[in-house]
């Protein structure tokens, strides 16, 4: 704890061991800590729960598919009689599970993991910055998010059961749906208030924290995509926010802003209904819900990149070029929303404008992959477990991206957008896209963080059989969907008769699933295991360049991380210089 | 020796900034947004309608032309507050700043005869959209205004302490506050034109 490894700086002891050994009470180091270490974990454990939560949920789905009306085991009991009377899941039952597994996934699960875990651990690091600029706003952005999460799982024991319409919440379904829809909307309030702080912070730590040196073009790439991403949490939450409020005051003070005239549910024309406008809240919602997406993606494209360039030990190949692509892709996606609504009728000349910005949105997506792909030339590349999560990731993302092509142009998007062709495309994206370059990203970091490696082979074993079993479950989901298997159906399909050919498939994808269920028992084996048993760590096991590694202990100090201020040189990635004595030159190191 | 966080009081050299202040107005960008999203919605709501009542019907324009009054003047209240304490004199900024938390009270009062007239006319959020939309706008607005109040009651009251330990760093937070309460005023310049007079 109290030695820094590095030659550049031996340790500064003046007044330090008051300090460090000041005993902190369990409550203010672990549950209410300011500490941006202790906070990016607490966001890291909390959010992996409600990964495997949803992916529980999903689980659950999934046998459904594969055997509609048949009573699920060992759990079905479980669920109630409401839910599930004899263990058969009822369709009521079904829409909660799917709009809550899209609600936990992205709202819990992927984006506190990728930014409040690895932003919150990783980018104080990197920069050379004692914490984050505002802690105890940090810690308020956790426990919102906390509260929030809390509220979302509180809802399944509302009458009626969670929200039931979609994780989209489209009205007027979402307008005259069970209570579980309001819970929701003040989950989502706190997930926002979360979100807010949290941008705000990761802003100013990153303007203005830097350490001394550590210019704008200096900057790690993994810095750069936390910034750009807290940019889009900043600017487009608050519309979302804006349409729960709508829709809140719908549901709870009987406004009509979503409810159009003339609305018949069930037979029966709706009271008093008239007015209102359902296409507004499908504008309010995609416009946060498409930068989220670019929510969901840049910090993996950040923490692939940097995992490449450590593992190639070779620069990334176009900095300057992935950079500027990442800014106009953040520009880019504030203005593309409405792909997500060619079905809706909205007009064909919105259509024509919506599809061409995507196309053109489509061109930084392209060069950052291509960029990570060309940084591979060349590279003598050390294959261990983030390196082949990573490596895995790019094709992966690639599929998802590609796959989306279709979905971006309004005519060949209306036959494919209401299938299950829409859930493989951007499953791809997320899954073995976001959650692989996740997972790349707590491989690199547990020894920073713990002091010790992960176990290699629990973690190929992770590896091998995520990446094929993730393929069956999601690979089939394409051809469902060109054969025009709905999503959404409770029986997947089965009384349709153009889905009867393609209907085997949905057996062979909840084997996936569940296959990819058992091999993320290693992970967890893995991840609890090394805290007492991996082999200990140096403070830069990986021999990298930037300050997280070359500037800190493993775990860092309690206290600001330095013992001083790191003075930066060099740009991120000076690996393999000619001439120079090692493969990696920290970015702290003088120049001669 | 522990690590200090650097310029929460100092602004950086090459930003010139201090930490607070770039927090305070990314912050009121994210307000913009969220006032943004609620203002189009208004738009679409009104255009896409088939049926719009007079808005003039419904509200008080001179209750709120004098809210409109009071919330300008608290707003010049909040920068000679901060401008007394440029200038070193703590009782004009006592003073001032107490005068801009009592034009925050007024304008609550003057907010709730609005709302109570309106209820006794039985204009409800469920009347029509027009009335929906104008209890969202204003009552978030009125939130805003008790969370401004609250940030302004701290700062007169228990957290004017900080004058006597950490001065800068005071004038600092009273600025902070006051580039947030200026954006209260300014969403209500706002609101005013759309909500009462078109």
């Amino acid at each position: 704890m109290d030695h820094v490894s590095t030659a550049e700086h031996p340790a500064v002891h003046d007044g330090s061991h008051e300090h460090a050994h000041h005993e902190q009470s369990f409550l203010r180091k672990w549950v209410f800590s300011v500490d941006h270490k202790i906070i990016g974990i607490q966001y890291t454990v909390t959010s992996l729960l409600f990964l495997l939560l949803g992916f529980t949920l999903m689980m659950i789905m999934r046998w459904q598919l594969a055997h509609p009306g048949v009573p699920v085991p060992l759990i079905g009991g479980l669920m109630g009689i409401a839910n599930a009377p004899g263990g058969i899941i009822l369709p009521e039952f079904y829409n909660q599970l799917g709009a809550m597994h899209g609600t936990i996934m992205v709202f819990l699960g992927v984006v506190p993991l990728a930014v409040g875990g690895f932003g919150n651990y990783v980018t104080p690091l990197m920069i050379g910055a004692p914490d984050m600029a505002f802690p105890r706003l940090n810690m308020a952005s956790y426990w919102s998010y906390f509260i929030g999460g809390v509220i979302m799982l509180a809802s399944f024991l509302v009458p009626g059961g969670a929200a039931n319409s979609g994780w989209t919440s489209y009205v007027p379904l979402a307008n005259i749906a069970t209570m579980g829809q309001t819970v929701w909307l003040c989950g989502m309030l706190f997930l926002i208030f979360s979100s807010l702080f949290g941008a705000v912070n990761f802003i100013v730590t990153i303007v203005q924290l830097r350490a001394p040196g550590l210019t704008w073009s200096r900057l790690p790439f993994f810095v750069w995509t936390q910034l750009v991403t807290s940019f889009l949490l900043l600017l487009a939450f608050p519309p979302l926010q804006a349409a729960a409020m709508l829709q809140f005051m719908d549901r709870v003070f009987g406004t009509n802003f979503f409810m159009p005239s003339g609305l018949v549910v069930s037979g029966q024309i709706v009271e008093g209904a008239g007015g209102g406008n359902p296409l507004l809240w499908q504008h309010l919602f995609w416009f946060l819900a498409h930068p989220e997406v670019y929510v969901l993606i840049l910090p993996a494209l950040g923490i692939v990149a940097e995992i490449l360039a450590n593992n190639t030990r070779k620069p990334l190949w176009g900095y300057r070029l992935m950079v500027g692509s990442l800014i106009f892709l953040g520009f880019m996606s504030f203005v593309v929303w409405a792909h997500h609504m060619f079905m809706t009728g909205m007009g064909t000349s919105i259509s024509a404008f919506f599809q061409t910005t995507t196309m053109i949105i489509s061109v930084p997506s392209v060069v950052i992959l291509s960029a990570l792909f060309l940084s591979l030339h060349g590279g003598s590349i050390r294959f261990n477990t983030p390196m082949l999560f990573a490596l895995a990731f790019l094709p992966m993302f690639g599929i998802g991206g590609l796959t989306g092509l279709p979905l971006g142009l309004s005519a060949a998007d209306i036959p494919l957008h209401d299938t299950y062709y829409v859930i493989g495309h951007f499953h791809y994206v997320v899954a073995p896209g976001t959650i692989f370059a996740l997972f790349a990203g707590i491989y690199y970091w547990y020894p920073k963080a713990t002091g010790r490696m992960m176990n290699e082979v629990l973690g190929k074993i992770h590896f091998v059989g995520s990446f094929i079993a993730i393929n069956v479950v999601f690979m089939p989901m394409f051809i469902q969907g060109l054969a025009g298997v709905n999503r959404r159906l409770w029986d997947g399909g089965a009384e349709y008769a153009h889905a009867q050919d393609v209907l085997h498939w949905n057996l062979t994808m909840s084997q996936g699933a569940w296959a990819l269920g058992f091999f993320q028992i290693f992970f967890i084996i893995n991840f609890f295991l090394s805290m007492k048993t991996g082999k200990k760590v140096d403070s830069n096991p990986w021999q990298a360049t930037t300050i997280d590694w070359t500037d800190t202990t493993s775990p860092p100090l309690a206290h600001g991380n330095f013992t001083k201020v790191p003075v930066v040189y060099r740009d991120a990635y000076q690996y393999s210089v000619p001439g120079a004595k090692a493969d990696f030159i920290p970015q702290t190191a003088e120049e001669e | 020796m522990d690590m200090e966080i650097p310029y929460t009081v100092e602004p950086r050299p090459d930003t010139g900034l201090t930490n607070p202040k770039l927090g305070i107005w990314l912050f009121l960008a994210s307000e913009v947004m969220l006032f943004g999203g609620l203002f189009s919605s208004y738009v679409l709501l009104r255009s896409g309608a088939d049926y719009w009542p007079n808005q003039a019907d419904i509200v008080n324009i001179p209750l709120a032309t004098l809210n409109t009054a009071v919330l300008i003047s608290s707003s010049v209240t909040m920068v000679m507050a901060w401008a007394s304490l440029k200038m070193n004199d703590f009782a004009k900024y006592k003073l001032y700043m107490g005068l801009t938390f009592l034009a925050g009270v007024g304008f609550l009062v003057i907010k709730t005869i609005e709302y109570n007239e309106k209820f006794s006319h039985d204009f409800y959020p469920s009347t029509n959209n027009f009335i929906g939309i104008y209890f969202l706008l204003t009552g978030l607005h009125a939130i805003h205004v008790i969370g401004g109040m609250v940030v302004n009651g701290f700062l007169w009251g228990p957290g004017a302490k900080m004058w006597k330990t950490a001065p800068e760093q005071f004038v600092n937070r009273v600025e902070v506050a006051g580039l947030y309460w200026h954006f209260v005023d300014l969403v209500w310049i706002f609101l005013f034109p759309v909500l009462y007079l078109l």
